[in-house]
């Protein structure tokens, strides 16, 4: 009998399921041997608020270069505590597996998910484990659901962005998304693209702590990627944002696979990357800060809050005409013809 | 329609190449193009076939005429 | 990167507008250029160009995106294959939110049919190789510059003998429909943008007759930004000089006598047939059908297809869009019940399709 196998019986709640957790998934997860056998962990937190947030992560395929399914799915909800400005501080993890799922990839992914919470300074502290018949999902699903502490400062919301305002971006845009795709079969597409999967709340912390008040929206591009992101903070917050198509920093790789299939960056999907609206008097400052930060090397400002009122996109293109930058709509398909 | 991108050859083997865009490589099939195709040149890429060889002559040429075209007085 | 950069440079774009500018400076009319090839649509848009362009300069899009002009017929059918227990439809991205009469691919695949998205028929080739109890269904669509390498598929799935490799074909021939629209008495169209990658296999001379019979000069121009800013210029030219000839822009990929090895390939797997455009209705002589030769790997002849009794939209004015009668805006349909999460007409469909497009880039 092959013994790298998930049985349905690893999810039924008896032996085998104890014997899941307590072998493979706790060991990995928090490293001690108590937590995760009461019904509910508790947790003291000392604020007076807190952020409080969950994602579920089902990426094709699930191991893609730079990451996989479980760092992506830890990492993807610290950036979501960290973006409206709270201190990410626990972590839960709700995994559906298909049966017939591989033991050993399963102690990959929850090995990487200890990893990320590692390193952004998070624990996983409660979780739950199903599995489902075969075909009934593809392979696993991760849940996350975080919480956050205020420790100063007021969250932050992309209603905030204000006439004059400048746009930053923490880096190159679109390698999550075009590292996912070239993976899969079917391109055969050949390139060293990395997915920027990371934890962006140590590049937040040195942002908040430097800019105070002046960081008036912080975001992560992640579906939708740029474009749609952006876009969300102009209808939030009733102004005109323009952006500078020729400031968009892009991976030389990036845009070459973009160029094949036909796609645009703006439209990728990023998983290590914000956008910070800032007030025009501290851009340049921050913007010196984030370019310190490993994770923030290659930040670049993108464009401005041009009007208030509308909700509006518009993009000066790098050969100096104009267009209007709407939300992805449906996924973004590669094409050809 | 008719997506297709510059990529420079960087292996043949009879009619099967490989090509490359700013970094990125992919198989290209050389089976509809008459010309000889050698390592380092430029093909035009549409799905998975090279359709025609870029002539850097040409692509000068070109160049050189949008180039002389706004010099002097079109931009005064 | 090399034959991309140096085109899209600012100074560059910026001082072929002036000339453009310059040149028109003293006619009185309007010039109205059809660009009849969807990428050019999309690089005008992209780029932002039509605001770089002088009062008397128009453009309009024409029936150039190959999924735009396809009919729900075609849907129709190759939801009928994905029906089929044991087949794969192979397919460009592009296709996959095409509504049929009833349903579209991404329908088909959500209830479960296996339809996968490919960079190249070749990849469909080796799918059919590899998994022998399948049948793959490739999604045959496109224009001259596609036609020969499915043609080329084919060629090599016989190579291969291959007994599970099939296209569903609608390809399509550009020529003929440009000479049906410049015959068109409703629509001035001053001259022809005509397709880069296309030209590059049936070359220059395939556009003398719209030059010498239909009086509407001809610029085969590349996709980069300066390409289409010169591309225009040169055929405001020609209308201000009162001539009509075919030219090359795009001069380092086509050649006037185009890739005989391609039309060759075409040929010997292709031909010729009246072909139903979306829009446009039945034009004689504009499709490729699998010539007989090929018969085992046409997925028509070969599969038991039921297709439903297929209907076209009511109300859609995709017909108009793509004679360029009418704008996008114009059409009633446009961001109220057709949009590109949930698209009526195949111009809302592609990306390039010149309502997406609109929509995307251009309010």
């Amino acid at each position: 009998m092959n013994d790298d196998l998930i049985l349905l019986g690893h999810g039924s709640g008896g032996v085998l399921s104890h014997k899941l957790l307590s072998d493979l998934i706790i060991p990995a997860l928090s490293g001690t041997p108590l937590s995760g056998q009461d019904d509910a962990a508790v947790l003291n937190i000392d604020a007076g608020r807190i952020a409080f947030t969950t994602d579920s992560y089902v990426v094709d395929p699930i191991f893609f270069p730079g990451g996989n399914i479980g760092s992506l799915a830890v990492n993807g909800t610290v950036n979501d505590l960290a973006m409206v400005g709270a201190t990410p501080l626990y972590v839960s993890c709700g995994l559906i597996i298909e049966e017939g799922f591989s033991r050993k990839e399963l102690s990959a992914i929850v090995t990487s998910m200890r990893q990320a919470a590692d390193l952004a300074g998070v624990r996983i502290v409660t979780g739950d484990t199903k599995v489902v018949p075969r075909g009934k999902a593809d392979r696993i699903f991760i849940n996350t659901a975080g919480i956050g502490a205020f420790v100063t400062g007021q969250p932050l919301s992309g209603a905030n962005a204000k006439l004059g305002d400048k746009v930053i971006v923490s880096g190159t845009i679109g390698d999550h998304g075009i590292a996912v795709m070239a993976a899969r079969e079917g391109l055969s597409l050949a390139t060293e693209i990395q997915s920027d999967c990371a934890a962006l709340n140590g590049l937040v912390n040195e942002m908040l702590a430097m800019a105070g008040d002046s960081l008036r929206v912080l975001r992560d591009p992640t579906r939708g990627g740029v474009a749609t992101t952006i876009k969300e903070i102009a209808v939030q917050s009733a102004v005109t944002i323009t952006l500078d198509e020729a400031a968009l920093p892009v991976d030389p790789a990036v845009r070459g696979v973009c160029s094949i299939l036909g796609l645009d960056p703006l439209y990728v999907a990023n998983e290590g990357k914000l956008l910070a609206v800032v007030a025009p008097a501290a851009a340049e400052a921050l913007l010196e800060r984030m370019r310190q930060h490993p994770l923030g090397k290659n930040s670049a400002i993108i464009g401005e809050v041009a009007t208030a009122g509308v909700g509006k996109v518009q993009m000066k293109t790098a050969v100096g005409g104009v267009r209007s930058v709407e939300m992805l709509a449906g996924e973004q398909l590669p094409r050809i013809c | 329609m008719c997506l297709g991108v510059p990529m420079q050859v960087v292996s043949v083997d009879g009619t099967d190449a490989v090509a490359e865009i700013d970094g990125v490589r992919r198989d290209a099939s050389l089976m509809l193009l008459d010309e000889e195709v050698k390592v380092g040149d430029y093909v035009i890429v549409h799905a998975g076939f090279a359709i025609s060889k870029l002539d850097e002559a040409e692509a000068l040429e070109t160049l050189a005429i949008m180039r002389d075209i706004f010099d002097p007085e079109d931009m005064a | 990167m090399k034959y991309q950069d140096e085109y899209r440079n600012r100074e560059l774009v910026q001082g072929l507008a002036a000339h453009l500018e310059n040149l028109v400076a003293g006619y009185a009319g309007t010039m109205t250029f059809m660009e009849v090839c969807g990428t050019h649509t999309m690089s005008i848009y992209q780029y932002g160009l039509r605001g770089l362009l002088p009062a008397q300069v128009r453009l309009i899009s024409g029936p150039g995106c190959p999924v735009c002009v396809t009919p729900n017929s075609y849907l129709d059918k190759a939801i009928a294959c994905c029906r089929i227990p044991g087949v794969v439809v192979a397919t460009f991205g592009d296709m996959l939110r095409v509504p049929g009469t009833s349903s579209s691919l991404m329908e088909e695949r959500a209830k479960g049919a296996d339809v996968r998205i490919v960079y190249s028929p070749l990849d469909a080739v080796k799918l059919a190789a590899t998994n022998p109890q399948l049948k793959v269904v490739f999604l045959g669509v496109g224009f001259e510059t596609t036609a020969p390498t499915i043609a080329g598929s084919i060629l090599a799935a016989r190579q291969q003998g291959l007994g599970n490799f099939f296209v569903l074909a609608a390809h399509k021939t550009m020529p003929v429909p440009m000479a049906a629209l410049a015959s068109d008495p409703e629509l001035a169209i001053s001259g022809f943008i005509c397709p880069a990658h296309v030209s590059t296999i049936i070359g220059a001379d395939a556009y003398q007759p719209l030059a010498r019979d239909y009086q509407r000069p001809c610029v085969i121009t590349g996709f980069e930004p300066a390409d289409v800013l010169q591309g225009v210029a040169m055929l405001a030219a020609q209308v201000v000089a009162g001539e009509s000839r075919v030219e090359i822009q795009y001069s380092r990929a086509v050649k006037p006598q185009g890739n005989p090895k391609a039309r060759a390939i075409l040929d010997e797997v292709f031909a010729p047939c009246d072909a139903e455009w979306r829009g446009l209705g039945m034009i004689p002589g504009s499709g490729l059908a699998i010539r007989e030769e090929f018969a085992s790997f046409d997925a028509e002849r070969m599969l038991p297809l039921t297709p439903e009794l297929s209907r076209e939209p009511t109300g859609c004015r995709c017909g108009d869009v793509l004679k360029g009668k009418i704008t996008p805006f114009d059409c009633p349909l446009f961001e109220q019940t057709c949009t590109p999460e949930a698209p009526v007409g195949a111009c809302m469909v592609s990306t390039e399709g010149t309502c997406a497009a609109a929509y995307k880039y251009g309010r």
